[in-house]
């Protein structure tokens, strides 16, 4: 699961947050008691049409702003560790 | 004026004092920008309300000189995870330290631009998850009545520093809580509006289907009046509604012909017997103005919690995948290849509660359990709201206390997550449901705040704000002994 996360955990936090998590996951399974078949899911509270706007080009955040906080940049873009370092 | 007096006004007087020339927005900025110093300066000291203070002068932070715009030069406190250009904007994340945004919130550019000076950013729990502000990577926050107790979160620097009067308001945002559970335990007024009612644009997410910006403020004229200038649609959040009439200024004295609910799911077990005395107490005023008090039911708002902390922590564990150290933020120092790169940063730059939820949503949205988790949660929510839609064909208002305990003891909940997450059991069914509700304060128990909570239906604000405003009125709560 960490890994699908991308987080890297330490043996201990992984036991800790094993313990913890059963605990929430526990508590959590209660609305499984539920009938809720027929039941549709709300993804979104309020009733809302798509939100359209004309398609029309429009100047985007400039380059060096987009990179001011960057941890690392090279040739106008960001730099990052090779995937097979 | 002096300092001492202006510390004694609500904004509202505040405003009406600058409009009749007895005053100047620049010193009432002054004042509080000058104890706002002094707390960040006090350090441990202090109560840590701020994570940032603006300059006295020159930079972005100085005061408007023109007075005559609606919030006339007054100060404003804003939440860490409010984008603000120029001011290090960090969700309470190691993550984030001394980010400096491109633009700022739609929220924070309304009121700035209707008059309101950016005072300080407010300390909150980290990425806004958190019922105490103990997540914080910038430290806790104390409790301006009790500093060895928490203020709430996770806007618990918002709620601290109106409280304790280091700043005349502040604006906030509530995802199961986070506005109404700190003003509660602080003493002070917090509101959650309507889903949609102001632009989430701008606004460092947690979990977008829930989250919303609201005021904490003094009182209820105040709310009223800071919420008025921050609504609104915005072409930059697609999810954002324009009102159907503006925000006015609550003036109902009396509660005749108001129909409040009380449901018995969220006012029995788990709520302190302080708080439900507190609470009954409210009600009694209540009624004397006229109100009509009736029993009403919820059931399903016992699951809130549950579904709750599936659906807040999955669309979390996607909103938080951005932190991976390659446009912003912290950056671990490994010699490793992209992968590595990404889960040491993450190790690193996120705390344990975050990190608990990450794991949590990212396992309710794994392959084989979306449906027992997220599906079935989702489906909770569509029944929380029939709920509400159904109580309210009869009554107007749903009552409850805004949280079970009043403040809890710094590190007394830390231990163990689910007790700390059981402090949202009567906030998480009105943001499921998306509808607006409010904090007031109604007593003390233990000589510590107790919070009021009515919610309304969609879009029922003003009604909620005049009702609160009686209510408020006939209470007479003071809160002055909290301000340092």
């Amino acid at each position: 699961m960490a890994r699908l996360a991308r987080l890297a955990l330490s043996e201990e936090e992984i036991e800790t947050m094993a313990r913890e998590l059963s605990a929430v996951l526990d508590h959590v399974a209660r609305i499984g008691e539920l009938d809720l078949d027929g039941v549709p899911p709300t993804s979104h509270v309020v009733e809302l049409t798509g939100a359209l706007r004309p398609d029309v080009p429009r100047p985007c955040l400039p380059r060096e702003l987009a990179l001011a906080q960057a941890p690392s940049v090279a040739d106008g873009g960001f730099l990052v560790p090779s995937p097979q370092a | 004026m002096s300092d001492a007096e202006i510390l004694t006004l609500t904004a509202s007087e505040a405003l009406a004092a600058i409009a009749a020339g007895e005053l100047a927005g620049a010193e009432v900025f002054g004042a509080y920008r000058a104890r706002a110093e002094r707390d960040r300066e006090a350090g441990a000291e202090g109560l840590n309300c701020f994570t940032w203070v603006a300059p006295e002068t020159g930079a972005d932070g100085s005061p408007p000189r023109d007075d005559s715009r609606p919030l006339g030069g007054l100060p404003l406190a804003v939440k860490d995870l409010f984008c603000t250009e120029g001011a290090p904007s960090q969700s309470g994340s190691r993550t984030l330290e001394g980010y400096l945004p491109p633009y700022t919130a739609t929220a924070v550019a309304r009121l700035t631009g209707a008059g309101a000076a950016l005072l300080a950013k407010t300390n909150q729990d980290e990425f806004a998850m958190g019922s105490s502000n103990e997540n914080s990577a910038f430290g806790a926050v104390l409790n301006p009545w009790d500093r060895a107790r928490v203020p709430g979160g996770s806007s618990g620097g918002s709620a601290a520093a109106v409280a304790a009067g280091l700043a005349p308001w502040a604006l906030g945002t509530d995802t199961g809580g986070s506005i109404r559970q700190p003003a509660a335990l602080c003493g002070i007024v917090g509101m959650k509006p309507t889903y949609g009612l102001v632009s989430r644009y701008g606004m460092i997410a947690f979990a977008s289907s829930l989250d919303q910006a609201g005021p904490l403020t003094r009182d209820v004229a105040d709310a009223a009046l800071l919420l008025s200038q921050m609504v609104g649609q915005d072409p930059c959040d697609a999810t954002s509604l324009a009102l159907p009439e503006p925000i006015g200024a609550p003036s109902a004295e009396s509660l005749s012909g108001v129909r409040l609910g009380v449901p018995s799911e969220l006012t029995g077990e788990g709520v302190e017997a302080g708080v439900m005395e507190a609470f009954k107490h409210a009600l009694d005023r209540a009624q004397e103005l006229g109100a009509g008090i009736e029993d009403v039911k919820l059931p399903h708002a016992p699951h809130a919690l549950s579904a709750y902390y599936v659906l807040a922590p999955a669309e979390c564990s996607s909103n938080l995948a951005r932190y991976d150290g390659v446009r912003y933020g912290l950056r671990a120092d490994t010699q490793g290849d992209l992968l590595e790169m990404y889960t040491r940063t993450r190790h690193d730059g996120f705390g344990a509660e975050v990190k608990r939820r990450i794991m949590l949503g990212t396992y309710a949205l794994s392959s084989g359990y979306y449906d027992a988790y997220y599906g079935r949660a989702q489906r909770v929510r569509t029944k929380i709201a029939e709920d509400f839609q159904r109580v309210f064909e009869t009554v107007d208002f749903v009552v409850t206390p805004t949280s079970p305990t009043v403040a809890f003891k710094l590190g007394e909940r830390t231990a163990d997550p689910l007790s700390m997450y059981l402090s949202d059991y009567c906030t998480v069914p009105m943001s499921l449901a998306g509808i607006p509700a409010l904090s007031i304060p109604c007593g003390l128990s233990e000589g510590l705040p107790v919070g009021f909570q009515i919610s309304g239906p969609a879009f029922s604000e003003n009604r909620m704000l005049d009702a609160a405003h009686a209510l408020e009125q006939a209470l007479g709560f003071d809160g002055g002994g909290a301000r340092v």
